[in-house]
């Protein structure tokens, strides 16, 4: 059975809602939910995550033909933990301040299991063109995600947006959204509405088929 | 009826995971070292503008500063080089001492937390606080850090020194918010109260092992200034 041909373009649009990786593949969540409790730190979470799956989809495409399938793992984890360290030095040499505000974030990057899971899954599969057009469509998704975890989140729990008050005095904040709970009920809020939006979608692909073959008979 | 055949796998050779593993390990280490080795020097002063920033950040009216340490017989000297937790003498425009910037640590909720700390002399009292490092969880303990009451403490958080001038008069304590009674006592915070009581361990700690000696030698050290940027 000859495989469909998927188009370079399709490669980086299914990361961004057919395969978002924290809407419909659920992966990544440590940093999703740890991270997300501002936007400012979502977003950056998110850059630096699409850097290093960049990385670590370039390099491991490239090796894909010189590393065994046994040591593939502790392979790929080398390589994803080297990035990391370099993104760590390099936000440093950027800016202290902004380090300090993700510092206790940044080594989670390296068991961010979307990481390994697309190295493992895509990368290691095809050439270094589509791995990296796969890598930054996942990245790019993994970040929006993020963003909008990160806004209802500082929105609900601080009351303002990038640090700017949203509200008039004497809004009570809803401190559980910054709590690492409150990531699991953004989440569930965000699934609720992507799920309800897919579903319309099915709807109407299903009423656009019933219509078709209706006309057809 | 024959049995189907097992189907064999090709079987990696020790050769080839060898070469592997010592491969990417060997292209990772360089990787790092050239990137570590290109951000270095950066990265240094970026951590030195840092400390300078946050030195005038907690004690304004300094416009130069000494970095002091202890030598053998426990006297205050010029530090000869820059110390993990360094501990400056703050001078104003006219050369005169305006007071003590104090960097010192602790155990907190999550894991170290490294302040920064400005005592007057003239008020012998705590007047400048900011994080230099922490970990603490996001929307509570980092709170240490923003909220506004608890960073009310720093106006003049009393450190007097007794009679003899050999350790604090009060024990510097974090009380719960709102039951702050005495000007030694800090105003902690509800739901970070963890990071709060280290606080103000942190600052007891540092205080009651660097007050007795700035305020012996500190007024008699003759500096080699550096100038604030």
């Amino acid at each position: 059975m000859a495989l469909k041909q998927v188009s370079p373009t399709d490669e980086f649009i299914k990361g961004l809602w057919r395969e978002n990786p924290v809407f419909i593949q659920v992966l990544g969540m440590c940093p999703a939910l740890a991270v997300s409790n501002t936007a400012i730190n979502a977003l950056a979470m998110g850059l630096a995550t699409t850097f290093v799956l960049l990385m670590a989809g370039l390099s491991v495409s490239l090796l894909r033909n010189f590393i065994p399938r046994e040591a593939r793992i502790v392979s790929y984890i080398c390589i994803i933990a080297t990035f990391v360290t370099c993104v760590d030095y390099a936000i440093m040499a950027i800016s202290i301040e902004l380090h300090r505000a993700l510092g206790a974030f940044i080594a989670l990057i390296v068991v961010n299991c979307l990481i390994l899971g697309r190295s493992e899954a895509f990368a290691s599969k095809h050439n270094p063109g589509r791995a990296m057009l796969d890598a930054l469509g996942m990245g790019v998704g993994f970040t929006v995600a993020l963003f909008f975890i990160g806004v209802l989140r500082e929105i609900l729990g601080s009351g303002t947006l990038f640090g700017v008050d949203m509200f008039p005095d004497g809004f009570q904040t809803w401190t559980v959204m910054v709590l690492p709970s409150g990531g699991f009920f953004a989440m569930a809020m965000w699934l609720l509405v992507v799920n309800w939006i897919r579903q319309r979608e099915a709807n109407a692909e299903k009423e656009g088929d019933d219509r078709a073959g209706e006309v057809a008979s | 009826m024959n049995a189907p055949a097992p189907i064999e796998q090709k079987r990696t050779s020790a050769w080839s995971m060898y070469r592997s593993i010592v491969g990417i390990g060997a292209f990772c280490a360089l990787l790092i070292v050239t990137v570590f080795e290109a951000t270095a020097e950066r990265i240094a002063d970026n951590k030195a503008r840092f400390l300078s920033n946050a030195v005038a950040e907690v004690l304004p009216a300094s416009r130069s500063t000494a970095e002091v340490t202890l030598d053998a017989d426990g006297a205050l000297v010029a530090a000869a080089e820059p110390a993990d937790l360094p501990v400056f003498l703050g001078y104003g425009a006219e050369g005169e001492l305006v007071g003590a910037v104090i960097t010192a640590q602790g155990m907190g909720y999550a894991d170290n937390i490294r302040i920064l700390y400005a005592y007057s002399f003239e008020r012998q009292a705590i007047v400048g606080f900011k994080v230099l490092e922490s970990k603490e969880t996001p929307g509570l303990g980092d709170k240490v850090e923003i909220e506004p009451h608890f960073l009310a403490n720093f106006e003049a958080l009393d450190a007097r020194l007794n009679e003899d001038g050999t350790a604090l008069a009060n024990a510097i304590v974090t009380v719960k918010e709102g039951e702050k009674t005495e000007p030694w006592q800090l105003d902690g915070i509800t739901g970070a109260t963890i990071t709060s009581d280290a606080i103000g361990a942190i600052l007891h700690q540092g205080s009651s092992a660097w007050l007795p000696v700035l305020e012996r030698d500190g007024r008699l050290f003759q500096p080699a200034l550096s100038v604030e940027e």
